[in-house]
């Protein structure tokens, strides 16, 4: 083993100092150990960082926290595809690796980027079940297994960003919100008790940079790395609008049930 | 425009692009496919359509302010995408970019239209299949027609399916690649007829 020739990784990141400043390449060679992914290469950087032409520089600084996909954390665009970097693995990837930071937020520095965007959207749809009150309100009504399970594949969600970055109507001169705050509309308005404000969250939705934004290129739905069915949960919730909006107008005693 | 009416607004867009526009739009091709009688076919169908009563309301209301506020929207709606089918080259993306791309053409497209023929009515020229002929015995004319009539077919025909998704009713993944098929059908029959009343004038 020792004697095999050292193979290396080829990677190309773009940098970028602050969230004010300009991005710029720099290129990096990392010694190849069997089953890397994407951060074992951005650490290996980090323990010695010179690039490719031999200039010592700064370390590269990215998010990343579970390791295991499921914090959304680690999300930047690998090869032009918006993907975590914790689950893309070198070997399955063409060389050399370019490593850039999701467009579509804030850059803080490198390949960080500032989410908030989307939190602050899950607070505009109201994507929780209000159970706070001034009594206890006891056990909700119960839900069927069947539906559990359904909705159990839209709460994968973690909030990771890819469905909005490759998204061609979530860009700067757009407001919409994005597909995974809405999908989390439908989970919510499916969820035994918190259907009970499904008329709120609709309403929500139905405002400035809502649902209405959606243009049907359904690029989200193939690159949710969960594989959430967004495009699903987009029209489910068109129908679900299209009785609100009748409802708001008209009146309806259902606004509820 | 109020950003916070942009739901309403996106739906009415989306309705109005099938109720009156498509229809109109379809039934004008259907119209125009009786050139392929003969003239006098085409001079009967058109001028029925012509001297209709209330000819000015039915044009004003069924026509103009429908496809105006279609087509100032749309515009609006296509210049807030950021195109990346580089990045995503889904069959989705594509239409999705072909229907912003061919909503831009028609806005142009029509205009020209409306100049050379409603526009010179209104100066006093007769429009018959003589003014068709006329205009189209220009090759860049024929060009710039078939490419008019194939764009507002495509818009149309996968307006439909996007009309379909946005009021709610294709939801699951089977029943929209249904509707893409049987929309796509629609544009190529459309199509046919659209261009096949061109080269009548020819």
């Amino acid at each position: 083993m020792g004697n095999e020739a050292q193979k290396y990784v080829e990677v190309e990141v773009q940098r970028q100092d602050d969230s004010n400043s300009n991005p710029y390449w720099e290129k990096f060679r990392v010694p190849y150990r069997p089953n890397m992914n994407v951060i074992s290469v951005l650490m290996a950087i980090r323990e010695n960082p010179v690039t490719t032409d031999g200039k010592q520089t700064t370390p590269i600084a990215w998010n990343m926290n579970c390791l295991e996909e499921v914090c959304g954390a680690c999300s930047m665009v690998i090869n032009g595809r918006p993907r975590q970097s914790c689950s893309a693995l070198v070997d399955q990837l063409e060389q050399p690796l370019k490593l850039q930071p999701m467009s579509t937020f804030p850059v803080i520095r490198d390949l960080q980027i500032d989410r908030s965007r989307m939190f602050d959207s899950l607070k505009k749809v109201k994507a929780w079940v209000p159970i706070d009150g001034s009594y206890d309100l006891g056990e909700g009504p119960r839900m069927p297994e069947r539906k559990r399970e359904w909705a159990y594949e839209l709460s994968k969600c973690m909030t990771c960003g890819v469905c909005l970055e490759s998204c061609p109507n979530v860009n700067s001169h757009s407001d919409f919100i994005g597909p995974a705050p809405l999908s989390q509309v439908r989970l919510f308005n499916s969820h035994p008790t918190g259907a009970m404000n499904k008329d709120v969250r609709l309403n929500a939705i139905m405002g400035e940079g809502g649902l209405a934004n959606c243009g049907n290129a359904q690029n989200c739905v193939a690159a949710c790395p969960k594989g959430i069915p967004l495009t699903t949960s987009i029209a489910a919730l068109n129908r679900a609008t299209t009785v609100q909006m009748f409802r708001n107008f008209f009146g309806s005693d259902h606004m509820v049930d | 425009m109020s950003k916070d009416r942009e739901f309403y607004w996106r739906r009415l867009h989306s309705l109005l692009g099938i109720i009156p526009v498509g229809l109109f739009v379809t039934q004008h091709l259907l119209i125009n496919f009786q050139a392929t009688h003969g003239a006098e076919a085409f001079n009967t169908a058109s001028g029925f359509m012509g001297n209709l009563p209330f000819l000015w309301f039915l044009e004003w209301f069924v026509i103009y302010i429908p496809l105006m506020f279609h087509a100032f929207y749309g515009v609006y709606i296509a210049f807030t995408a950021a195109p990346n089918n580089q990045r995503f080259g889904t069959f989705r993306n594509w239409m999705f970019l072909l229907q912003r791309i061919t909503g831009v053409i028609l806005v142009i497209f029509i205009a020209w239209h409306i100049f050379q023929t409603r526009i010179q009515k209104a100066l006093g020229t007769e429009v018959d299949y003589d003014m068709m002929a006329n205009i189209l015995s220009n090759p860049v004319m024929v060009a710039f027609y078939a490419l008019g009539i194939i764009s507002a077919t495509f818009h149309l025909a996968n307006g439909i399916w996007s009309f379909l998704v946005s009021w709610g009713i294709t939801q699951s993944p089977k029943s929209q690649k249904i509707a893409t098929y049987i929309t796509l059908i629609f544009f190529v029959v459309l199509s046919v007829i659209g261009v096949g009343a061109l080269l009548a004038f020819i």
